[in-house]
């Protein structure tokens, strides 16, 4: 009780200390959730090209609907699988002609066969996998020809992994700016007392007594901190989404991550620069 | 037992020498004992070994029974709840009252609230501050700067006051102010130790004196006879 009061007492006596450190962990962690913003547009994007994912499996002219049919049951049930979907010849022209706008004559007379569209579930969509389903669905008589457009696949699974691995080194990146400005703030902040903390040690505090008030300052900066860039954040996003395009808000997990993750830097940058201060002393 | 024990003190910093060389000497309850010596003769750096800001080198300090050599971190901070400092340039926080001032030495130990009060006004009594509680330190003259630091002291009824250089800020009619009121506390049964280079001040007393020059006791009231030159 005493330390918390003496957590609010710090606030109320060097406010424009606190201030700082309050402006400097929410910048600090503001860059990090633009950098979440973009990380996770990125992803939805990547997600949604994802789901385009399809694998075409044509059937043989003559093939029996009941043949089909029953064929269709077994790949449904392929653990890979989300959806299963029958194209007979007549659908397969219409969506061509609908795909090819104002080429859609060139298919005025034109046959195409029929064919079974599977989408893969979330997880299974690497190139590895999708080239598996495929030949799977090739040992089936009446399947003719199996296109799952492999180029393309492959392209937008490279382009995925770039980005995680960027989205990782940049987000490591940030962190650790993030970290050393909040280490350095805390650390002024501890210094700016040294004398009071010089005091306490003389009239006999313990270590412990004098880290408390610190570590619950840390973690109420960190939080408050947390909260502000939290605030920021989500004012750009609503700005990009008025005036550019409509861009995701973090969810709910990474946002609490957020602030939780002020609050642990707060109490570990005060822990780390109370400690060092009193080893040093 | 005597309160505090030097024996065979040697304090060496790793840049700065030798501060003190085999010092040795005791000092029992109730005691009232003077440090001189020129500046850098080691009279900060006995006192600092006394609150155990420093550990000795070689050989041992032992305070109320306390090892210096042995004593962890939490035993000095209970050590020093029985032990006050006072300081030439006071040591006060200048965001504080006198009586938070006080009050402090006492909220670190985590004593309760009714019972901080009343001790605070208690002691700012006895150093005759009665009327200047909610004074911050800037608002009061250096002897009423020390008489808060001294109040602080105090506040935790120590065994011992160790006293650097109390006066060295202070003009003369502070100083004897001053001076009269750690004799008071003395005279209450408090050990005082204090290091000072106002000779005027110790040759009105007849209280022990303890002369220290380059690091070793050059001259100890207690143990030598009166120097043959000062004799009747």
């Amino acid at each position: 009780m005493t330390a918390f009061r003496e957590a609010v007492a710090t606030f109320r006596r060097a406010p424009l200390l606190s201030v700082l450190g309050i402006v400097t962990i929410a910048f600090s962690l503001f860059a990090f959730g633009l950098f979440g913003l973009v990380a996770t547009n990125i992803r939805d994007a990547l997600q949604s090209v994802e789901e385009h994912v399809e694998i075409r499996a044509f059937i043989a002219d003559g093939t029996p609907v009941e043949a089909a049919s029953s064929a269709m049951g077994d790949i449904g049930a392929f653990p890979e699988v989300a959806k299963v979907q029958y194209v007979s010849s007549d659908q397969a022209l219409q969506r061509a002609r609908q795909e090819l706008g104002e080429f859609s004559d060139v298919f005025e007379a034109g046959v195409l066969p029929a064919s079974i569209d599977i989408r893969l579930r979330p997880g299974f969509r690497d190139p590895k996998t999708v080239a598996a389903v495929a030949n799977r669905l090739k040992s089936y008589d009446f399947i003719d020809d199996v296109r799952y457009g492999q180029e393309w696949v492959e392209k937008l699974y490279r382009i995925r992994n770039i980005a995680s691995l960027i989205g990782i080194g940049l987000g490591l990146a940030f962190a650790a700016v993030a970290i050393i400005i909040i280490g350095s703030t805390i650390r002024i902040m501890v210094l700016a007392r040294a004398k009071e903390i010089s005091i306490m040690r003389l009239v006999g505090a313990t270590n412990g007594f004098i880290r408390l008030p610190f570590l619950l300052e840390g973690a109420i900066q960190g939080i408050l901190g947390g909260l502000v860039a939290l605030a920021l954040t989500w004012g750009t996003n609503t700005a990009i989404s008025r005036t550019f395009i409509r861009t995701a808000f973090l969810d709910s997990r990474l946002a609490t991550f957020g602030v939780l993750g002020g609050a642990v830097l707060g109490l570990l940058g005060s822990a780390f620069a109370v400690s060092r201060h009193l080893r040093r002393v | 037992m005597s309160l505090v024990r030097f024996l065979n003190v040697v304090k060496a910093y790793p840049r700065g020498g030798v501060a003190l060389n085999h010092v040795s000497f005791q000092i029992k309850k109730g005691e009232l004992c003077f440090l001189t010596g020129p500046s850098g003769a080691g009279k900060s750096t006995v006192l600092k070994l006394m609150y155990m800001e420093e550990r000795p080198t070689e050989g041992d300090v032992w305070i109320s029974g306390v090892s210096a050599k042995e004593a962890r971190s939490r035993e000095v901070s209970m050590l020093r709840r029985k032990l006050g400092v006072v300081f030439q340039d006071f040591r006060l926080l200048e965001d504080r009252t006198a009586e938070a001032n006080v009050a402090f030495a006492l909220e670190v130990t985590g004593a309760p609230r009714d019972v901080i009060m009343p001790k605070v006004a208690r002691v700012l009594t006895q150093v005759g501050l009665a009327s200047k509680g909610t004074a911050y330190p800037r608002e009061l003259s250096g002897g009423e700067q020390q008489r808060v630091a001294i109040a602080r002291a105090l506040v935790n009824d120590p065994f011992v006051l160790v006293a650097d250089e109390p006066t060295g800020n202070l003009d003369d009619r502070a100083t004897r102010s001053i001076f009269q009121l750690l004799r008071d506390v003395n005279a209450a049964g408090t050990a005082i130790v204090m290091a000072t280079h106002d000779l005027d001040l110790v040759r009105r007393t007849d209280a022990r004196t303890i002369e220290l020059n380059h690091g070793r006791v050059v001259y100890d009231s207690a143990e030598t006879p009166v120097p043959v030159a000062e004799q009747p």
